[in-house]
């Protein structure tokens, strides 16, 4: 056991293992805090739809040779995620297939250029590591870290001081509309807000797990509370404690980051199953 | 003075007419309810009403001090709530929603309002159970309460009955009439039991290839309503 304590504080020591711990908790509280939101208004599928659109302009900036992407990738996500939820409402194409679409798309979009255009060796690996983020939050530069901090301090203040409007648009769009509510401008504020999330997120777990992160601790914690807020406060608590556990095992194992992570989101959801299930009785 | 006043409206979606022609007014106090056939048009009228979608030609006029956004509406089930983990507090207290504008927490008074219009729908034993877990007589009052918290003075209920047995159909209609007689709440019904709507309504609108509006004794009198009336028994 003391084994394990002292390898931990001897990687601790390092600047960006600390990076790391810190931005993943950061992540993780900001992907889950919206993921109730998600999962109940039937969007669980758009965390992996934009991180494919993301995956796609993140191949558009190596091929350009930006050096910073971030900026590229975060524009065109907060775009296509206001397009796929106001779609969602009243397009030919349902909200699920346009995501499909779109994810899909992007996806072979991105990797087509990459493909053609790639000047690297590791053509595969990179695109690996785009997708899975096996690296890439343990090579976060000291800018990279504020900036992720910045933006998830401004995602959880808009959270907090709409949490109530967030409340009756996702209970009840039409009654919130009906009754003054600007379910649209708010439904806007939810898509930059996921994008933005997003775009962070895939420093951590890579494009494709980020489903992951928005929709677990909303799940778990659906199975268990009965109210929106602890339903809320719950999932935020559970993918913060999943997010450090994850981290510190794959630190610990040599395991990649981002499904460490997830694996441990899916042994939280079980107990939580489990839990539920018992709390519960036979009635569920 | 009148509380609500449509004037020539025609209503439909995509370019499409369904109605045409509406002329009625709703003075404080009425009890109007609504009929007609499935896809005659009543819930695309409700939503007019609410300013949830535009007429394709009229107006609706809101009078007397009533704003468009103090209708307290009473929706029709979605699927989203079925399972949605919220508590009966954190439904009704959304009712609020209209006073509060952009600030974003719900005053003393507004808590008050919520706690108030759970009482009186005698839902207090219920406040911190969990919405999904209730029955379906229960939601319904958990919707009127926030309806109520909404307004003070216009109810717009689509299909508060549908899905109840009949037992909790009538405690729900008697509700309904409370409001309506005792707190002086205008009551705007859309309904497909014309026999609860013959009951309890003052004011009949039927919308379809005719369109009636009048007093309900005009409407039993008028040999109009009579197909409907025994096509509407079962």
């Amino acid at each position: 056991m003391s084994e394990i304590f002292e390898k931990l504080s001897l990687y601790l020591n390092y600047p960006f293992v600390r990076y790391a711990l810190i931005v993943g908790v950061l992540i993780a509280l900001c992907s889950s805090l919206l993921g109730v939101t998600l999962v109940l208004k039937r969007f669980s599928f758009i965390g992996d739809g934009l991180s494919h659109v993301a995956f796609g302009a993140m191949a558009i900036a190596a091929v350009v040779g930006l050096t910073n992407e971030m900026p590229l990738v975060l524009v065109v996500t907060v775009v296509s995620a206001v397009l796929l939820l106001r779609t969602g409402q009243n397009a030919k194409i349902k909200g699920d297939a346009a995501v499909a679409m779109i994810s899909v798309g992007a996806l072979a979009i991105g990797y087509l250029l990459m493909n053609i255009f790639s000047k690297s060796s590791n053509l595969s690996g990179d695109v690996c590591s785009t997708l899975f983020g096996s690296t890439s939050i343990l090579t976060l530069t000291k800018t990279e870290v504020w900036i992720c901090g910045i933006l998830s301090v401004l995602v959880i203040a808009v959270f907090l001081l709409f949490y109530n409007k967030i409340f009756s648009v996702t209970f009840d769009e039409n009654f919130a509309r009906a009754t003054g509510t600007k379910a649209g401008a708010y439904n806007l504020l939810i898509a930059i807000v996921i994008a933005v999330i997003i775009v962070l997120a895939m420093n951590l777990v890579g494009s494709l797990l980020i489903s992951a992160l928005v929709i677990f601790p909303a799940l778990s914690a659906m199975r268990v509370f009965k109210n929106f807020r602890a339903v809320t406060i719950c999932s935020a608590v559970f993918s913060v404690s999943c997010a450090l556990l994850g981290i510190l095992i794959s630190i610990l194992a040599g395991t990649p980051i981002g499904s460490t992570i997830v694996a441990v989101d899916i042994a939280g959801f079980f107990i939580f199953f489990m839990a539920g299930a018992l709390k519960g009785g036979i009635k569920r | 003075m009148s509380l609500l006043t449509c004037q020539d409206l025609s209503l439909g979606y995509d370019g499409r007419e369904i109605v045409r022609g509406l002329n009625f007014t709703i003075g404080p106090g009425d009890y109007l309810c609504i009929v007609g056939e499935n896809g005659s048009g009543k819930s695309t009228l409700m939503k007019t009403i609410l300013g949830l979608q535009a007429p394709i030609d009229g107006k609706v006029l809101t009078g007397d001090g009533l704003k468009p956004t103090e209708i307290g509406y009473l929706p029709q089930q979605t699927v989203v709530q079925k399972d949605f983990p919220a508590s009966v507090w954190e439904i009704v207290l959304s009712g609020c929603g209209n006073r509060m504008g952009l600030r974003p927490f719900y005053t003393k008074e507004e808590k008050q309002l919520a706690r108030e219009n759970i009482e009186k729908m005698g839902l207090t034993q219920l406040t911190k159970q969990c919405y999904r877990e209730l029955s379906g007589g229960q939601q319904q009052r958990v919707l009127l309460a926030r309806a109520l918290c909404a307004t003070r003075k216009m109810l717009l209920l689509d299909e508060p009955v549908s899905g109840l047995d009949p037992k909790v159909t009538a405690e729900m209609y008697d509700l309904i009439e409370s409001l309506n007689k005792s707190d002086g709440i205008t009551v705007i019904m859309i309904s497909h039991d014309i026999d609860a709507a013959v009951k309890y309504a003052d004011h009949i609108l039927h919308i379809g290839q005719e369109i009636f509006f009048g007093t309900k004794d005009e409407y039993v009198a008028g040999g109009f309503s009579q197909a409907f009336l025994k096509g509407g028994d079962d």
